[in-house]
């Protein structure tokens, strides 16, 4: 029985069991439904509750271990024989998957019995055959030890589902019997189901934490996979970013840092002083129409996919400013080659920042108290004086703050880059020339031609450890000032 | 009493006065300039789009009567659909080109390319459309039928203003003397430019067939990944968010649940990418490139965010509506289910909708998971097939197109942003109306 015909099975007998047990309440009362503790629906789901989590619970991971076991049984049968043979232990692997499930589709259709396949005794000549028809594409001939292991996979996935589908459907049977044994006047059914209930939101609250643990833990492990093949020294304090496919690549993260942090260097340049400024005059001088119509077009901005910035630069900006700054340009020089350079990702970069520094700093800004506006003005100063020497100074650390966070977020933008900057890894400083990031080299490593295990491919996790680092860094460095240097009105 | 005049009046602006209202009105122009920057390169932007977009809706279709010749489609002529499924594109080329010079024989066009040459300018994907018109019904052979074909890619470049006559000397695709003829057959009506349904409704194309290629397979591929991130992300985003907030005791393990969901809104999206890439393509071996993985992985960034805005939306019921229902007798599982949560919907809903825009136009982690542009051929048929095999997404596909260096596909590029951009304005125009319908003011 397939894994979707179980789950079928613990919805029906859920769904049973709700209806059962509600009916059963009722006339446990006498059909007198002051006399319950509870509402009959509760009765209900108490039995709902019971005939489906815990059994769930067991198929979720009686799967994932039965997976793992069986594949760490097979690695062990095969290596000494991919030991002796110099082959890859990952290739036969899925070899072995797919003749398994193609075994698997056989005995489905017909055309081998389950008994063929799983009795180590009985010899299969003659299986390519078989095997094509059932669907399975076949390169060369089937080599004896990697059909064994087929055959043994085969046998034991079949014995632990049908275990697994038994224990599970008894299970269900005997925690739906149970719940409606459970049913009385008396039995606080409604206290049970919120007990259960309150079980299934810690659970979905851990879930939500694993992944962030999650997160960290997979990039950790490839990471470290990465880091006992190449130096991590090298990789830190390097200078070249030069990965080849033989073997003496140099991989180091400096030229792409340096990319990173100038391209950002430069939107925020952009992004900080229009934003600023759009959110003081928005906050300050402008009127009521005004302000409800500026603010929602520049978030505007912010609500438009990266793609979008990403083809404008390479498309449109791009070659705006070559027609300036490259050949036969307007200027007649020749500083511009390609479209593709530091400053046509940053400008665009900026501008998807102008609404993230201006909405965070309008936000402060506003929240700075009236009292003390009225106390400058009182004082005689101008607007732009107050707003220089009272509200900016009260408001820097959330400003601060917004920049940071406009910081990271530059920091970790790709598409814009991948599109916009090139890829070209080396500490230049002409900002019309392209440049490299470390969010293009985590894409272009990780979507080539090359090997999972190999160097390249690998790096691209440690690339991604150290960039989740540094926005997690901005992130809670931000927060800090926030929290630590804002002044606290009554 | 001193008998000195006072050297300053009220009347007499001083210099320094001066300085400081010229300052003061340098700061307003200054604040004024920031916002038309930014409202100009909001202009710059869209105009592009349209610009560049629009004219990706249309493409240039050739009308042929082309006679299906049974001497080359079925040699035999019992109508066997075996023998002529065994008939390749190959065959069918030439009854193309018979076709063409048909045309220019009827019209009286004269022109320098050789008959073989002729059938270029049809596009390369229509002998299988011919092939699979003739297999769907064999008794249509013989027949002379009216057809619409797709130029090539080349020519409808031509006529939307890409190429010149002289910017195609060189090239092996196309030349003066098909631009030549088109233009004849454009005077008699035969060739136009349409709008074309298959750009919204049809898959993507090789390399040589931009004029074929279309984003429909694409949308659905995001809608299936759309479907998997609501369902996974919006009831353990609830509930995460509702135990978080109404039942977990306030002591350091939830602040520190607070700080990390907060930080995880932060993340670059690539490191999603990177973690479904670990984690679920190589560690539990999910099929690659489907609409599945790339909906977990988006579930994976949506998640803060819906549990930020559901937060918010709890905080904001007031804790008199909370205490009424305690007070009566309710439990703290069927206050909060009963009174708090209906209340805080619409907050919640909101948030939901604008977390999946955000999802929709995130490329970068679809890219590592393999959900690049053509993949799929063709429609998925049925649900399963639409979540597990592979499959492209629109912000995927539109980058693979920009990443091609053909202009047309450029062109199709804009043109497919035009639609992501309509399906991301109906889903933030719908969370602003529900907000604006369902808020309530306490």
């Amino acid at each position: 029985m397939s894994t979707y015909s179980v789950l079928g099975l613990l919805f029906l007998f859920a769904i049973f069991g709700f209806f059962f047990g509600r009916t059963r309440a009722l006339s446990s009362a006498g059909g007198d439904i002051k006399k319950l503790h509870s509402l009959p629906q509760y009765y209900g789901l108490n039995a709902l509750f019971l005939a489906f989590f815990p059994p769930l619970l067991v198929l979720v991971l009686w799967t994932f271990a039965q997976s793992i076991f069986v594949d760490e049984r097979i690695k062990s049968e095969l290596s000494p024989w991919v030991l002796a043979e110099q082959k890859n232990i990952n290739l036969v692997v899925s070899e072995v998957d797919r003749l398994s499930d193609g075994l698997k589709a056989s005995v489905e259709l017909g055309s081998l019995t389950y008994q063929q396949v799983s009795d180590k005794t009985v010899g299969l000549d003659g299986i390519e055959n078989i095997l094509v028809t059932s669907g399975v594409f076949l390169t060369d001939d089937i080599q004896a030890p990697i059909l064994a292991a087929a055959r043994l996979k085969f046998y034991m996935e079949t014995l632990g589902n049908s275990f697994r589908n038994w224990i599970v459907i008894i299970g269900s049977v005997i925690g739906l019997v149970w719940a409606l044994t459970q049913v009385n006047l008396n039995f606080r059914a409604r206290s049970r189901v919120e007990q259960m209930v309150l079980m299934l939101l810690a659970a979905a609250a851990t879930l939500a934490i694993f992944t962030s643990v999650g997160i960290v833990l997979s990039m950790l492990f490839e990471a470290l996979r990465f880091f006992g093949m190449h130096p991590w020294t090298d990789f830190f304090f390097g200078s070249t970013w030069a990965p080849s496919f033989s073997a003496g690549s140099e991989l180091s993260i400096l030229p792409l840092l340096w990319g990173t942090l100038y391209i950002s260097f430069v939107a925020l340049l952009v992004a900080v002083p229009i934003g600023l400024y759009a959110a003081i005059y928005l906050s300050e001088y402008a009127s009521r129409p005004v302000r409800a119509f500026a603010k929602p077009l520049l978030e505007v901005l912010a609500g438009i996919p990266t793609i979008v910035y990403g083809l404008f630069a390479l498309t449109t900006f791009g070659p705006f400013l070559r027609q300036f700054f490259g050949d036969g340009g307007f200027l007649g020089v020749e500083w511009m080659s390609d479209s593709r350079s530091v400053i046509t990702a940053g400008v665009v970069m900026g501008m998807m920042l102008i609404p993230f520094v201006s909405s965070l700093s309008d936000d402060i800004i506003n929240a700075v108290p009236q009292s003390l506006r009225d106390g400058s003005y009182g004082l005689g100063a101008t607007q732009s004086e107050t707003v220089r020497n009272v509200i900016l100074p009260a408001a820097l650390p959330g400003i601060i703050g917004a920049i940071l966070l406009a910081a990271s977020r530059a920091i970790g933008e790709t598409m814009i880059v991948v599109l916009g900057a090139g890829a070209v890894a080396k500490f230049a400083g002409n900002p019309l020339e392209a440049l490299t990031t470390i969010t293009t080299r985590i894409v272009s490593q990780l979507t080539g031609d090359l090997e999972f295990d190999s160097a390249e491919t690998l790096v691209a996790f440690a690339l991604g450890l150290t960039l989740f680092t540094i926005t997690l860094g901005l992130n809670v460095l931000a927060l800090y000032i926030v929290r630590r240097y804002r002044e606290q009105y009554e | 009493m001193t008998d000195t005049t006072p050297s300053t009046s009220l009347f007499k602006i001083s210099d320094r006065t001066k300085g400081r209202n010229a300052a003061e009105k340098r700061f307003r122009f200054y604040g004024i300039t920031a916002i038309s920057i930014g409202l100009f390169m909001l202009l710059v932007l869209a105009s592009t789009i349209v610009l560049r977009g629009t004219s990706a809706f249309q493409q240039t279709f050739i009308t042929l009567d082309v006679e299906l010749l049974e001497a080359k489609l079925d040699k035999k002529g019992n109508r066997n659909i075996d023998d002529i499924k065994k008939v390749s594109t190959f065959g069918y080329k030439p009854i193309l080109a018979n076709a063409v010079s048909g045309l220019l024989e009827k019209n009286g066009i004269e022109t320098s390319l050789k008959k073989k040459e002729l059938s270029g300018i049809i596009s390369k994907s229509a002998p299988s459309q011919l092939r699979e018109y003739v297999l769907a019904d064999v008794s249509r052979i013989g027949q002379t039928i009216e057809f619409k074909f797709l130029t090539n890619g080349w020519i409808d470049g031509y006529l939307k203003g890409r190429y010149t006559r002289e910017s195609v000397a060189n090239s092996k695709f196309a030349s003066a003397e098909q631009f030549d003829l088109i233009d004849e057959l454009v005077k008699i009506g035969v060739v136009e430019k349409k709008f074309n349904l298959d750009f919204i409704l049809g898959a993507d194309a090789s390399d040589q067939r931009p004029e074929a290629s279309g984003i429909g397979v694409a949308v659905v591929g995001s809608f299936y990944m759309m479907l998997v991130v609501l369902i996974f992300s919006l009831p353990l985003g609830v509930a995460a968010s509702v135990y978080l907030e109404e039942f977990a005791k306030k002591n350091i393990f939830t602040d520190l649940i607070e700080i990390t969901i907060s930080n995880l809104a932060a993340v670059p999206s690539i490191v999603f990418g990177i973690l479904g890439l670990a984690v679920f393509i190589n560690y539990v071996n999910l099929p690659q490139s489907t609409p599945f993985v790339g909906g977990l992985v988006l579930t994976l960034m949506t998640l803060p965010t819906i549990i930020i805005s559901t937060r918010a939306s709890l905080k904001s019921v007031p804790p008199s509506i909370r205490d009424a229902a305690l007070g009566i007798g309710a439990s703290k599982m069927q206050t909060v289910f009963h009174h708090v949560l209906p209340l805080a919907a619409p907050g919640i809903f909101t948030g939901t909708i604008i977390g999946m825009a955000q999802a929709l136009g995130e490329s970068a982690p679809l890219l590592l998971i393999g959900m690049i542009g053509y993949i799929a051929t063709n429609m998925p048929a049925n649900i399963s097939e639409g979540l597990l095999s592979p499959n492209s997404a629109m912000p995927a596909q539109i980058y693979e197109w920009a990443k091609r260096a053909d202009p047309a596909f450029v062109e199709r590029a804009w043109g497919g942003i035009i639609i992501l951009l309509i399906f991301l304005l109906t889903m933030n125009t719908l969370a602003v109306v529900l907000r604006r319908k369902f808020e309530r003011r306490w």
